[in-house]
């Protein structure tokens, strides 16, 4: 990659090309109401498809393919010509619902689907799997956060079978209370890389759009041990691209 | 008896400064509870809010103290929320958060479908009661132009007598949309104490679904499908626009009340549908009847989030605080403005206005907080709205 990397993608040691264990990594980006968490996956699809190498799967959720098109073409990233030349495969599942009695058998579907995309071309690129969310994949799952919960399993094995990079999105503020914490507590736990966005503790400001939280579990280095890292930074979101910073260090 | 405002970036440093001030005993310190929606800290018996970046100790004196002052901005004209920066975005979902102790949700509900039925616009409404058809009688009719003059500065009346007087007989005759620049104004004020004219509301011109009827709704849903295929979405086609306005969607009356998840199926599959075609759908909603993790969820669904909340009658320290407080009703949020096609959050001057009713016929919402301070410099005490070049004009 010849671009200046951001503050996010050093994090994300995606630029790292020395670790051949960079395949296959499971990527969560939790966010709430206050603070989308929408951008990073903004800023990752443009990652992934800026290399030839990669395939991106988005499977879509929350939006339409137009409102996603509309917002990379500002970054400089164009994802209708993308998807025609096979590298952006969109799955568009906003209506998707499963009935009450079908909710497995609609989530075993959606993952054949998947699991075919990812054989067929994962012989020769490297395939990118989005979801895009998954608090919205349990509304279409009528609740049945046990099937979700099945559901990212078997995505995750695709992971070590085909090498895939998983990237999926999870309203934290939703869980919480109670017996729900569970769901996010064991995508936390699946996740190598867990993307945490927050308001600031004081609130809405006009040139700190929020603060990301990166605990990157790390890999087992060449010595073997594990390498695990939290970073804390503020970002400030921008048409074509966002501002990341460590506080007090903006003019 | 001077004001004195403490800005750090963390409670701690506040903390020891406020243990050094309260052993001067020429200081004369005391606090009061300012406005009780913004986000509150407790301290000892000490009350501090925060403000976008920065923290502020409240004390006693009239106007909450920056490094600029606390200025109220001139009133807003329309009620139409312009403050979001142009109207509603055509193709979004807003959601209203209601105050179960008072109905402020349904001024701002009658003036949405006000302004669709004045501009010839399809509109369907549901409500959980069995008769939904009765409401329409309840709502405003548009304030006559000479009304609107009369509310306006008197200077002008005086100067231009004859003029005025020739001028009032033409624009009765007009109809209610008015042209600034070439383009169409939809933003209309409305007459709350007049009804709406008969003709608008007769025969089948609104849609009316009543949410008692339905036990799985299924029903709802098919009615909005139908309204909605109606309304496809072709570019810039504003004419056709179309208005859905369902009301205290998770009223404990409905049967599916207990349904959570069918609910959200239904707001989940009502924001693709809109989205899709030249509608606006407005829902309101009680959302303390919900649990916090559904209200959350339901929160994430819509493109803008309002909420409103009653103001205490009669509530001395508010009154001493807030300018014009008698007549108010009610304080409205902004929680979340919808952004399409892009990813920049909007960020708005002023999250907090309050309802008030202008001789008791018109809505005005009037800013409250101050503008969020940034860094390079003073308060930017106004109000404008955030210009918002995606936006369509509604």
């Amino acid at each position: 990659m010849n671009r200046p990397a951001t503050l996010l993608d050093d994090v994300l040691t995606l630029n790292d090309d020395d670790e051949p264990t960079q395949k296959g990594r499971l990527i969560l980006v939790e966010d709430c109401v206050e603070t989308s968490g929408a951008f990073v996956l903004h800023h990752l699809i443009k990652r992934f498809l800026s290399s030839s190498d990669n395939i991106v799967l988005f499977v879509a959720f929350s939006h339409p393919f137009s409102h996603y098109d509309r917002i990379l073409r500002k970054m400089g990233c164009n994802l209708a010509a993308q998807r025609e030349n096979k590298r952006l495969l969109f799955f568009d599942m906003l209506m998707l619902e499963c009935p009450d009695d079908g909710v497995e058998g609609g989530l075993i579907a959606l993952y054949g689907n998947i699991y075919k995309a990812v054989e067929v071309n994962s012989s020769n690129k490297n395939v990118t799997i989005m979801i895009d969310d998954i608090s919205l994949l349990e509304v279409a799952a009528n609740g049945s956060t046990k099937d979700v919960l099945n559901f990212m399993h078997y995505c995750h094995t695709l992971t070590t079978q085909f090498g895939c990079t998983i990237i999926t999105v999870l309203h934290e503020d939703i869980y919480s209370s109670g017996d729900e914490f569970t769901f996010p507590l064991q995508m936390e736990y699946l996740a190598d890389i867990t993307i945490k966005t927050e308001p600031l503790i004081t609130g809405l400001a006009a040139d700190v759009h929020g603060q990301l939280t990166i605990l990157d579990k790390g890999t087992i280095g060449r010595s073997g041990s594990m390498k695990g890292k939290i970073h804390n930074f503020r970002y400030k979101i921008k048409e074509n691209n966002v501002d990341y910073f460590y506080p007090g260090s903006r003019a | 008896n001077s004001t004195v405002a403490i800005i750090t970036r963390s409670l701690h440093s506040l903390c020891s400064i406020l243990g050094e001030l309260k052993f001067r005993p020429k200081l004369n310190i005391s606090t009061s509870m300012v406005l009780k929606y913004y986000s509150m800290v407790e301290i000892g018996d000490q009350k501090y809010t925060l403000l976008g970046d920065k923290l502020w100790l409240l004390l006693k004196f009239e106007r909450v103290v920056s490094h600029g002052k606390f200025r109220l901005p001139p009133r807003l004209r329309s009620p139409d929320l312009k403050i979001l920066g142009g109207g509603f975005h055509l193709g979004s979902l807003v959601m209203i958060m209601e105050d179960t102790e008072a109905p402020h949700h349904m001024l701002l509900l009658r003036t949405f479908m006000s302004q669709g039925l004045v501009h010839n616009q399809p509109v369907l409404y549901a409500s959980p009661s069995k008769n939904p058809r009765a409401f329409l009688g309840t709502l405003p009719a548009t304030l006559v132009s000479k009304d609107v003059k009369s509310i306006k500065s008197e200077a002008e009346q005086k100067d231009l007598r004859i003029a005025w007087q020739y001028k009032k007989y033409l624009e009765e005759n007009k109809p209610p949309i008015d042209e600034r620049d070439g383009k169409v104004e939809y933003c209309n004020d409305f007459d709350l104490r007049k009804p709406i004219e008969k003709h608008l509301i007769a025969g089948n011109r609104v849609e009316c679904v009543s949410l008692l009827d339905c036990s799985s709704l299924a029903g709802i849903r098919d009615s909005c499908s139908k309204f909605l295929s109606q309304l496809p979405r072709y570019d810039g086609n504003i004419t056709n626009a179309g208005r859905i306005a369902i009301q205290s969607f998770c009223a404990p009356q409905c049967e599916y009340y207990d349904k959570e998840w069918d609910m959200l199926s239904f707001i989940r599959s009502i924001k693709s549908k809109v989205r899709s075609s030249n509608a606006v759908a407005f829902l309101t909603f009680p959302a303390s009847l919900l649990s916090t993790s559904v209200s959350k969820r339901w929160q994430h669904l819509a493109d803008t989030l309002l909420s409103v909340k009653a103001i205490p009658d009669e509530d001395k320290e508010l009154a001493t605080l807030l300018t014009g407080y008698q007549d108010m009703l009610g304080l409205l949020s902004i929680h979340k403005a919808a952004r399409f096609n892009t990813q920049v959050p909007v960020i708005l001057d002023a999250t907090t206005y309050s309802m008030k009713l202008q001789k008791r016929r018109s809505l005005v919402l009037e800013c409250l907080n101050q503008a969020p301070v940034d860094g390079s410099g003073g308060s930017s005490g106004g109000c404008s709205s955030s210009s918002n070049t995606g936006a369509l004009d509604f």
